[in-house]
């Protein structure tokens, strides 16, 4: 399933339709299978290694508490530093200036090529659209998201983009794209894939002219951005090329050196259950008068798009997030769809919550399913390393949703009705046994279990479900309470 | 037209300000220093011990050597063991071009930048992390930081007395004045990209071998 368009937040993202399409896709149901088991497994040998680690979540939590409370000073401190080191802020209200700001720096440099490690900012202003309009070459570097660019697709995990695909996807892409080698050569295997992988993306880190970098966090006490990977291609693109571009989320600065450890320390372990990544890198301007190699020039473009809005809201504490992905790696929604069917960059719970505030005003029209996809099994707050409490922010979005009157009329009919029922607890009740009353007749009709609800067809087309048996919960309450003061 | 700076930091501030203002308990908590898990602290012989776990763990190899001179012999036998190649490209470190390398003709070394066609590496570094067996590496006059990532063969001479407990010892250990890249390295490069397989060397280093040196 290849998906054209890069991601547009404004575009009605019809997640219904796609989630349909997803669970009839037995590759991908595989691969999601896969990760999920693999990942709860990993992360509870993870768990096991590290005793303190709800400590450090706290500790991590409080540190981004700390930054989004003070954003302002450290921003501005942060700005100071990189200017002292010789490097360039530019500050972007939104998607567009973003791009102008970094394609401008790449005609000034008469950039033909650009290299570029994962950025999911990049991905939220759709950044490359906007390089190769200019004709500059985007090149992304980390190997899942070298597939997906050789495959016009978008991530569909925010830590493990290409997810979604398999060895013979990939290699397919392989042939299709490096037609300079060998059509009968052997690609059998991921270690294959790799090598000529790393083959052709090595000509294109020493031919590039700009390097373009997200980061993890911006650390105003020394003016440094904090890079992690695992692949070491971060490393590569800040170091080679002559200009180095760092886009990256106001609301990702730190106060200290120290900040910054605190979320290295849950960032991994949350992301891939590793203790730490490979490379862990902290980039403090450009190359100094001896250095042996570096840029001659550094700019860090810090994009707005939404943040400033969101941090003044209901929403601001899921500007915490560090972009670990562990929310979308555990969640039972997630698990069953994948990224690609919630058609927007950030996919799952964080999702849910970052599509409808990022981006210009009024986000949650077109997002106003993403907050619907959620069982509120709560796991996605239990495994959060900043503790965002994701389900009670989408159950927010669900009554902005029902007070913007962004549901169906028929939706908006059935809460009201439900709503008016509700407050008359006699007429509830009465309701309710009619209601248990129906079932068990149905249920006896279609020989003990429930096929298909009357008015309620789509949503039993999946679901086969027993008869109601014994009383309510309140029925079950009162006859405990009449129990006990018998 | 006010300009995005202004726009966006007049935004910022009036939500951070309010905050502040609503509770400002996460202040003492982020600036009261660093919370450390237990396996970053302990006395130099626990750490040293932890650091040779921890780095194994991530997948680098480790190899006590008793004093420097043991270097150059060292290196030339790995290599002949694990890694294709006798060429390799120094840091142009005082402390690793004096080495003994004439002892061990096999070896042909050059100090400076490496090339597309290096294979492999030797560099030092700044500290050595119990907490997860990392090393602290800086780019700088005499390091590249291409040494660091662009070979196949990373080799990194750490010595003993620079074993420290956790990243923020090793980040003090850089001085007043960050070094333009500073990198913690865990293990070799890898990627589980394609169908969540481990795999090693992607675009850095498949082979990390950290020589510790006691003398």
């Amino acid at each position: 399933m290849i998906m054209d368009a890069a991601p547009d937040q404004s575009s009605a993202p019809d997640f219904p339709a796609r989630a349909a399409a997803a669970l009839a896709d037995p590759t991908l149901q595989g691969a999601l299978t896969k990760l999920q088991t693999e990942f709860r497994r990993d992360r509870a040998a993870m768990l096991g290694r590290i005793p303190e680690f709800d400590q450090l979540r706290d500790h991590a939590t409080a540190i981004r508490n700390h930054s989004l409370a003070h954003l302002d000073e450290l921003l501005e401190q942060f700005e100071t530093n990189v200017s002292l080191t010789g490097g360039i802020v530019h500050w972007c209200r939104n998607a567009a200036e973003a791009c102008e700001t970094v394609t401008g720096i790449c005609r000034a440099v008469g950039a033909e090529t650009v290299a570029k490690s994962k950025s999911m900012l990049s991905e939220e202003i759709a950044l490359n659209d906007h390089l190769a309009a200019a004709s500059i070459e985007p090149v992304e570097t980390d190997l899942g998201e070298y597939i997906l660019q050789l495959r016009h697709e978008t991530p569909s995990h925010i830590v493990m983009p290409a997810i979604h695909l398999n060895a013979g996807q990939i290699a397919d892409v392989f042939r299709e794209a490096h037609t300079d080698h060998d059509p009968a050569r052997y690609l059998g295997d991921a270690d294959a894939l790799l090598a000529e992988a790393r083959a052709m993306l090595r000509q294109k880190f020493l031919d590039a002219d700009v390097g373009i970098t997200g980061a993890n966090a911006l650390i105003a006490d020394t003016g440094s951005i904090l890079l992690v990977t695992n692949e070491g291609n971060a490393d590569l693109v800040h170091s080679l090329p002559k200009t180095h571009i760092a886009i990256v989320g106001i609301e990702k600065a730190v106060a200290t050196l120290d900040g910054a450890m605190a979320v290295v320390r849950v960032l991994a372990r949350s992301a891939t259950t590793q203790e730490v990544t490979s490379y862990t890198t902290l980039v403090t301007g450009k190359r100094r008068a001896n250095d042996a190699d570096g840029p001659s020039s550094f700019h860090v473009v810090l994009v707005d798009n939404g943040r400033s809005r969101m941090l003044a809201g209901p929403y601001a504490e899921a500007l915490r997030c560090i972009r670990c992905g562990a929310c979308q790696s555990l969640c039972p929604v997630y698990g069953a769809v994948g990224g690609h069917a919630y058609g927007a960059v950030y996919a799952g719970p964080i999702g849910a919550v970052l599509t409808p505030n990022l981006g210009a005003p009024g986000g949650l029209g077109a997002a106003r399913h993403l907050p619907q996809a959620s069982s509120f099994c709560g796991q996605c707050e239990e495994v959060c390393p900043v503790r965002i409490p994701l389900p009670a922010l989408m159950r927010r979005l669900r009554e902005d949703a029902f007070e913007d009157r962004q549901i169906t009329v028929a939706g908006q009919k059935w809460i009201a009705a439900w709503g008016w029922a509700a407050q008359r607890p006699a007429l509830y009740r009465l309701g309710r046994r009619i209601g248990i009353l129906m079932l068990r007749i149905l249920a006896k009709v279609s020989g003990g279990t429930i096929r298909t609800l009357p008015l309620a067809g789509g949503w039993s087309a999946t679901r086969d479900f027993p008869a109601p048996e014994g009383g309510s919960f309140v029925e079950l309450w009162n006859r405990r309470k009449r129990r006990e003061s018998s | 037209m006010s300009s995005a700076r202004d726009d966006i930091l007049s935004a910022v501030r009036r939500a951070s300000s309010a905050k502040r203002a609503a509770d400002n308990s996460a202040n003492d908590i982020a600036t009261g220093g660093p919370i450390l898990p237990a396996r970053a602290q302990g006395i130099p012989g626990e750490l040293r011990n932890r650091f040779c776990e921890m780095a194994r763990f991530a997948g680098a190899t480790v190899e006590i050597v008793a004093d420097r001179d043991r270097v150059p012999g060292a290196i030339a036998a790995y290599l002949s063991r694990e890694a294709p190649g006798d060429r390799l490209v120094l840091a142009s470190d005082p402390q690793i071009v004096s080495l003994p390398w004439g002892a061990t003709p096999r070896l042909q070394v050059r100090p400076g930048l490496p090339l597309a066609d290096d294979t492999a590496s030797v560099t030092g570094a700044v500290a050595g992390i119990a907490e997860t067996g990392s090393l602290l590496v800086a780019s700088g006059a005499a390091t590249a930081n291409a040494l660091h990532v662009l070979c196949e063969t990373h080799i990194v001479l750490l010595r003993a007395q620079d074993m420290r407990g956790s990243y923020e010892e090793a980040l003090a250990m850089l001085g007043a004045k960050m070094p333009r890249a500073a990198t913690f390295i865990t293990g070799p490069s890898r990627t589980a990209d394609i169908e969540k397989t481990p795999q090693i060397g992607v675009h850095g280093p498949k082979r990390l071998h950290i020589l510790l040196i006691d003398g």
